[in-house]
């Protein structure tokens, strides 16, 4: 790694943070139903909405209520997605004529995007019309987000209320977080997305001339090229600061009118943490302690930088195949060196590893790289990102409930430990609150390997794997099963995902990690929200100091290795020392 | 529960309009006012006709022209793919040898090492750009291809490299396209 790599990264890293306590702020402002500088064009359209949908915006839910208006909702984001891509050709809005979407890969998309995961079974350029994309897909990346929002909105004031039943309300939660954040997020990064290259056009796609003219694969000339092109930057805008993903072109964001220089780059990848990383210090602010709020975005930076560093090596230390080749992989000022298989020659290897990182990290799911190419090592890494639960910084909203409940878990073992009732922010934490956290750690782990190894032992399974005969294979079944049970979304993608057999057994991952996860978080916050608040006593564990830091990572990395080093050995370990082997 | 079905249906359609309806056509909208040719995705006309876009790859095969990276998607910008082979899969290393063993047919003299973003795939398939060494390993066989100086044929190199952007993003990178319609512009 070079001197400008590693400013890259800093770069990147310092501008998140500091972005995190304004924008963080701005949503504590939001959630306490405060004033904003966005009241005067908002308020109106708001008010109307909670008129027209007769909501009280005083009234609030307890936490079955605040549940049931979440799967109300979100079952029908479901259906509208899926009716979409069903009669995509009838609708208008579809200059391509694309037909009608299979009745497996609409459930799955309709899953993954009404879940956050953005898994994208689908190439879009050759599936989805305009229509299906704006009015199914970038609906449900907005809406999918603030369900994530709402959920950890919810679990907030479960630990700021006390003796008290209501937990906020969800229509209010919804609507403030689409409008008064995302959106007006959305517009500005969409515009300088377009700006920089990114295409935003609802023509029919361009047809240019070759300068030199080739051939097919029957021989035929070919004297003209195709530009898909569509309405992509408010999409992508969207798709990366909501921790969605799902692309508008196969490719996603590795597609130059998807992502089209490194400064687009740049900002695509810093939306993918912005919001997770903000929300660490509304959490801080709404409980009354922003010490509280920062311990928690230190973990996470901790973690991420430490993950990422292994990344950023393996993937510059290039592929021992190619050197053999005579092939130059020395990272010099005019030759961006490493494993340059599936990275675009713009972003290079740093910022390919960086943003692999992160995406995982998050619950985005975006690529700009291909991580199927990457060096085993530089694979593990965004594959043990997913399997650590998505909590470094993890999705909107669900990465820091995710999150919690380690906190809870970690609180709780430190009490046992200590022989103390444990307590966070002045809540007790009992059994129950336990029972649900466990329930949020283990079943997307459940998920993950029990449909990983499903798939490994049927024919369905092993049918459409691209890279066969060794470990290479397994690592791209466990990536996909890692990927839905925790609402990602990236995929080794030569891992054949678009037929029935992983349609439905993913859009069933998907489901399971994102409701049944939801459920215990609202839960919690209704438990919690009924409790006495007991104030800090000489035996309190005090949660935002370097002690309760490094107890906080030993757990998270506990879990997660326990639950997949035996899997991972299986697959990108071995893989690696097959290659330093040769 | 039927409380929440009418605030479920009634916010459903009144975001959808404001997310899927509103919010892309302003967009739209304020894209085509400020920046008309980036929206409609950078376009390099010619003559009155589109001969390419600055963004996205052609495919070179011929010596007279720089050659960009391998493409699993042929360059096939209405359906843009990886390669997706995994570092040890034999497909890929097979790839890599073919690409080497083309840049030798073509230019058999040349001891430069060959830089490792021309023997691999992109990850769209559409890459518009190689590394600067990539393209300084080609100079020597298209100027003699065109019989053209190499001095010529590297300050066209040069005019056509992009730095990092700012100064510090991203890797330094040559257009492929428009550095080889720059070289037909001058013979």
């Amino acid at each position: 790694m070079n001197l400008n790599s590693l400013f890259q990264i800093i770069l990147y890293v310092v501008v998140l943070l500091l972005l995190a306590k304004p924008l963080g702020s701005f949503m504590a402002r939001v959630y306490q139903g405060e004033r904003t500088f966005l009241d005067r064009v908002l308020g109106p359209v708001e008010r109307f909405i909670y008129r027209i949908a007769g909501v009280k915006a005083d009234e609030d839910m307890d936490w079955k209520t605040y549940a049931i208006a979440v799967m109300l909702f979100n079952v029908l984001g479901l259906l509208a997605v899926y009716v979409f891509q069903r009669l995509q050709a009838f609708l208008p809005l579809n200059p391509q004529g694309l037909s009608a979407v299979t009745a497996d890969s609409s459930w799955n998309t309709a899953v993954s995007f009404a879940s956050n995961t953005n898994w994208q079974g689908y190439g879009g350029e050759v599936t989805m019309s305009y229509f299906s994309q704006m009015l199914g897909l970038t609906v449900q990346n907005f809406v999918s987000a603030a369900t994530g929002m709402a959920v950890l909105v919810a679990l907030i004031r479960g630990f700021v209320r006390h003796t008290a039943k209501g937990i906020g309300n969800f229509w209010v939660d919804l609507t403030r977080s689409t409008l008064y954040i995302l959106l007006p997020l959305s517009i500005v990064l969409a515009l300088a997305l377009v700006s920089q290259g990114v295409v935003q056009t609802f023509s029919e796609y361009k047809t240019v001339a070759l300068l030199q003219p080739t051939s097919d694969a029957n021989g035929n000339a070919v004297t003209e090229q195709v530009l898909a092109v569509g309405p992509a930057a408010s999409q992508i805008a969207i798709k990366q600061l909501g921790t969605n993903g799902g692309g508008f072109f196969n490719v996603n964001s590795a597609h130059p009118f998807e992502n089209a220089t490194p400064f687009s780059n740049f900002l695509e990848m810093l939306a993918i943490l912005l919001i997770p990383a903000a929300l660490c210090y509304t959490f801080g602010k709404m409980v009354g302690d922003t010490r509280q709020g920062w311990a928690i975005l230190i973990t996470m930076t901790i973690i991420f930088v430490t993950f990422l560093s292994l990344a950023v090596w393996a993937e510059q230390s290039g592929n021992p195949a190619f050197t053999k080749m005579g092939v130059d992989q020395v990272q010099t000022n005019i030759n961006p060196g490493g494993n340059m298989e599936g990275k675009e020659t713009r972003f290079g290897v740093a910022n390919s590893a960086l943003w692999a990182t992160a995406t995982t990290a998050a619950s985005n799911g975006s690529v700009n790289s291909m991580h199927d190419s990457f060096m085993p090592l530089g694979g593990l890494v965004p594959l043990f990102m997913m399997q650590l639960g998505e909590i470094i910084f993890g999705g909107v909203g669900s990465g820091l409930y995710g999150m919690l409940a380690f906190v809870i878990v970690a609180v709780f073992i430190s009490g046992l430990m200590v022989g103390r009732t444990p307590e966070y922010l002045g809540k007790k934490i009992e059994a129950f609150e336990m029972k649900m956290a466990s329930l949020m750690l283990l079943i997307p782990i459940l998920l993950a390997k029990v449909g990983t190894a499903i798939a490994v032992v049927t024919a369905a399974g092993l049918a459409t794997i691209w890279n066969t005969g060794g470990p290479h294979g397994f690592s791209e079944v466990l990536y996909a099963f890692s990927s839905a049970a925790n609402n990602n979304g990236s995929a080794f993608a030569g891992l054949g995902a678009n037929n029935p057999f992983y349609n439905t057994a993913l859009g069933i991952c998907m489901l399971f990690a994102r409701y049944w996860l939801i459920i215990p978080v609202l839960a919690i916050a209704g438990s919690l929200v009924q409790k006495k608040k007991i104030p800090a006593s000489a035996g309190t564990l005090p949660t935002h100091t370097p002690l309760f830091i490094v107890w906080l990572i030993g757990v998270i990395m506990i879990v997660g290795a326990l639950s997949f080093i035996p899997a991972l050995a299986l697959g990108p370990i071995v893989e690696h020392l097959m290659v330093i082997g040769g | 529960m039927k409380t929440q079905i009418r605030p479920a249906l009634t916010i459903f359609a009144l975001l959808t309009v404001i997310t899927g309806v509103i919010y892309p056509l302003f967009v739209t909208g304020m894209s085509q006012v400020l920046f008309s040719s980036q929206a409609n995705g950078s376009l390099i006309m010619a003559d009155g006709k589109a001969v390419g876009s600055e963004l996205i790859g052609q495919q070179f095969d011929d010596p007279k022209y720089f050659w960009g990276r391998l493409s699993a998607a042929g360059y096939n910008a209405a359906a843009s793919s990886g390669s997706n082979y995994g570092p040890l899969n034999p497909a890929l290393l097979d790839a890599v040898q073919m690409r080497i063993d083309a840049l030798k047919a073509v230019d058999p003299e040349s001891t430069l090492p060959i830089p490792v973003d021309l023997v691999t795939a992109s990850a769209s398939g559409l890459d518009p750009h190689i590394s600067v060494a990539a393209a300084l390993y080609q100079v020597s066989r298209v100027a003699a291809a065109r019989g053209l100086s190499e001095a010529d044929v590297q300050s066209l190199v040069e005019k056509y490299t992009e730095g990092r952007q700012f100064g510090f993003l991203g890797e330094p990178r040559v257009n492929v396209l428009l550095l080889n319609l720059a070289l037909d512009e001058i013979q």
